[in-house]
């Protein structure tokens, strides 16, 4: 058995809202309100759910970007969360970060070689020579060119200029990699490469990712287990086998109705979900997903499902699971 | 007033070009130079500045006379072969005085700006980003100092230190300090949201790293383009302290002190007051339209 890498346990982020005249806070938006899941070591669970359900959110507090509310993460048997800010930078080596829009997350006015080379004087490699060594092998690495070196990032087209995030994430030999919806702002055509390369480099470098995307079709492939998130809540998390062959929430089967299904034999009625989806900042009662469910039943209003493994291995916060009495 | 050049980024997923080898890579600089080079007018103010910079260097070397060499018999002499300006009521040749002159306004503009672009950036990068308290009662301060004319705030401080031209110097770096706070200010707050500063922050990057390496060159652009502005203004308000004799006091040639002093004799004598004024409308008039250029070769969105 695999050893587990992270372990995220009651995890919440709450946004205050500030108004009035004094700039008072009046309420809180509930960007993720209690999650807990693991991530084992050389493995990508795939996170997913619609926008504004509190993925990235998550993603930014395993790095501390954000600081949590409240929960603990815990990476390599350290809680993350009792770390100073200064311990924190420098676990920050351990943990990296690609990010969904590669042209806004590398500066405009610094070339590659700039950008490939910061990570590596902030976690103090010294020789200007290792450096440029290191630069030249992480081009390779994502399958770039040498004289890519000296060019700007307006200068490369959108998937290559996630190549350059994706070299920048692993310069520093990162363990984790959290991938926010690395491949949502690129065309089509690009994505499957971009996607491709993430796959090599996870067996080439042993790496373990957190893949964020918002629909169910994109983390498919790349992940070994796959959750769904609701308004800030996990839904369902199981082996991607197992969540779409035989989800058991109601949300994720409404997810994957909308996914298009390459195999004409199986016929899936697509399930279309009634209103919207109800702001993070006044989310319903009971589970969150009751206002919207085609299944929904006497309790769902009222009391919020506990997220619990009804399957093994297969987790679901649903009242359709709950042992009868 | 502030004005606030935003820096927007182009959108993202643009069609996916092919970058050859044979491509130039092209810096930001290198682009920004291309763009100023086809606005006319920003050439001829830059022609200008460039001018008025030269006499200022080579003043010893070009002003046939000294600037304070008074010869009463040549009193308002028009303007002739000897004195191509003309003299003034102590015979002192013009020529002369304005081009020492443009080392006095040009002296006052930039180590003036200099100041204000010194205090008022450091003052705006840290309100802006760390926020909170920090940023509220830098703000405020900004807030008072703007309260005032700035003309008016000039000559109280000249008031309190005594009317010399360096006091005049440190009364208009002053009374520009919260141009360059608000707007370094606002850029950094828009700068510290950029998706590459949270990536700074996530590959480990300390703050003054990141204010430094990130935030304060990606400030830069409408620093650069109000200080160059701001210097037409300071040279003005620099001439206008003298015309009050607040600022630079006889018988240093400052421009606009020679307005004051010559405006007695603006009937018989007109080029007294000619001269020393054109020289002061081409430098602010070089000053604001390389000023603008630069606004717009920094920044093409902002063109309509
Ligand atoms: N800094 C913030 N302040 C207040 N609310 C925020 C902030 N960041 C995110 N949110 C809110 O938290 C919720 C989750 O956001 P996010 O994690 O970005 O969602 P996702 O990545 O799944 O699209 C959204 O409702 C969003 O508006
Ligand atoms: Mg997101």
């Amino acid at each position: 058995m695999t050893e587990t890498l992270l372990k995220v346990e009651n995890l919440k982020k709450f946004f205050p809202i500030h108004g009035g005249l004094f700039g008072r806070q009046v309420g809180e938006v509930k960007a993720v309100d209690d999650i807990s899941f693991y991530i084992k070591k050389g493995e990508t669970l795939g996170l997913v759910g619609e926008s504004g359900c509190g993925k990235s959110t998550t993603g930014r507090m395993l790095l501390r970007l954000l600081e949590p509310t409240q929960g603990t993460i815990e990476f390599d048997g350290q809680d993350l969360t009792k770390l100073s800010k200064e311990e924190m930078r420098k676990m920050r080596k351990e943990i990296q970060m690609v990010f969904q829009d590669p042209f806004a997350s590398l500066n405009p006015r610094h070339t590659v070689e700039k950008i490939l080379e910061e990570p590596l004087i902030v976690h103090g490699v010294k020789s200007k020579e290792e450096r440029k060594k290191r630069v030249r092998e992480l081009l390779e690495t994502v399958g770039l060119s040498n004289w890519h070196a000296k060019r700007y990032p307006h200068q490369f087209s959108g998937g290559q200029r996630q190549r350059i995030g994706i070299a920048r994430a692993l310069a520093v030999h990162p363990k984790l990699i959290v991938a926010d919806e690395p491949v949502s702002a690129l065309d089509v055509s690009i994505q499957a490469q971009v996607l491709n390369l993430l796959q090599d480099l996870q067996k080439e470098f042993g790496l373990t990712y957190l893949f964020i995307a918002h629909d169910l079709g994109v983390v498919r492939h790349i992940s070994d287990r796959v959750g769904v998130m609701y308004l800030g809540q996990m839904m369902e998390l199981a082996d991607s086998e197992a969540l779409y062959d035989s989800p058991k929430h109601p949300y994720t089967e409404a997810l994957l109705s909308a996914v298009p299904i390459p195999d004409v034999h199986v016929k899936k009625e697509r399930i279309v979900l009634k209103g919207d989806v109800p702001s993070p900042a006044n989310p319903p009662t009971g589970c969150p997903f009751h206002l919207r469910c085609p299944k929904v039943m006497g309790n769902c209003a009222s009391v919020r499902p506990v997220f619990k493994e009804v399957e093994p291995g297969h987790y679901a916060a649903c009242h359709l699971y709950d042992e009868q009495m | 007033m502030s004005e606030i050049v935003e820096q927007t980024q182009l959108p993202p997923s643009g069609p996916e070009v092919n970058v050859n080898q044979e491509e130039k890579t092209v810096s930001p600089w290198v682009d920004v130079w291309r763009r100023f080079r086809k606005n006319k007018a920003a050439l001829f103010g830059a022609v200008l500045v460039s001018f008025f910079i030269l006499l200022a260097i080579l003043a010893d070397l070009i002003a046939p006379y000294g600037f304070k060499e008074t010869a009463l018999e040549n009193k308002h002499l028009p303007p002739s072969s000897d004195h191509w300006f003309g003299t003034d009521e102590f015979g002192r040749d013009i020529f002369s005085r304005v081009v020492y002159g443009a080392r006095i306004s040009l002296w006052v503009g930039f180590i003036s700006v200099a100041g204000s672009v010194i205090v008022g950036s450091s003052l705006g990068i840290i309100a802006g980003y760390y926020g909170r308290w920090v940023d509220t009662i830098i703000s405020r301060l900004f807030d008072i100092l703007l309260a005032f004319p700035s003309i008016l705030l000039a000559i109280a401080v000249v008031a309190m230190l005594g009317p010399s031209l360096q006091n005049a110097l440190i009364a208009i770096a002053i009374i520009n300090v919260p141009t360059f706070g608000r707007l370094v200010r606002s850029k950094v707050l828009t700068v510290k949201e950029e998706e590459y500063i949270t990536a700074a922050k996530a590959i480990g990057m300390k703050d003054s790293r990141i204010l430094l390496h990130h935030v304060l060159p990606n400030s830069l652009a409408p620093i650069i383009v109000q200080g160059t502005l701001a210097i037409a203004t300071a040279i003005i308000e620099a001439a206008a302290l003298g015309f009050l004799g607040m600022g630079a006091q006889p018988p240093t040639p400052e421009w606009g002190k020679m307005l004051a002093d010559s405006k007695d004799f603006i009937m018989q004598a007109p080029w007294t007051v000619f001269f020393p004024g054109i020289a002061i409308m081409l430098t602010v008039l070089g000053f604001n339209l390389m000023g603008d250029g630069l606004r717009d070769a920094l920044d093409p969105r902002m063109r309509n």
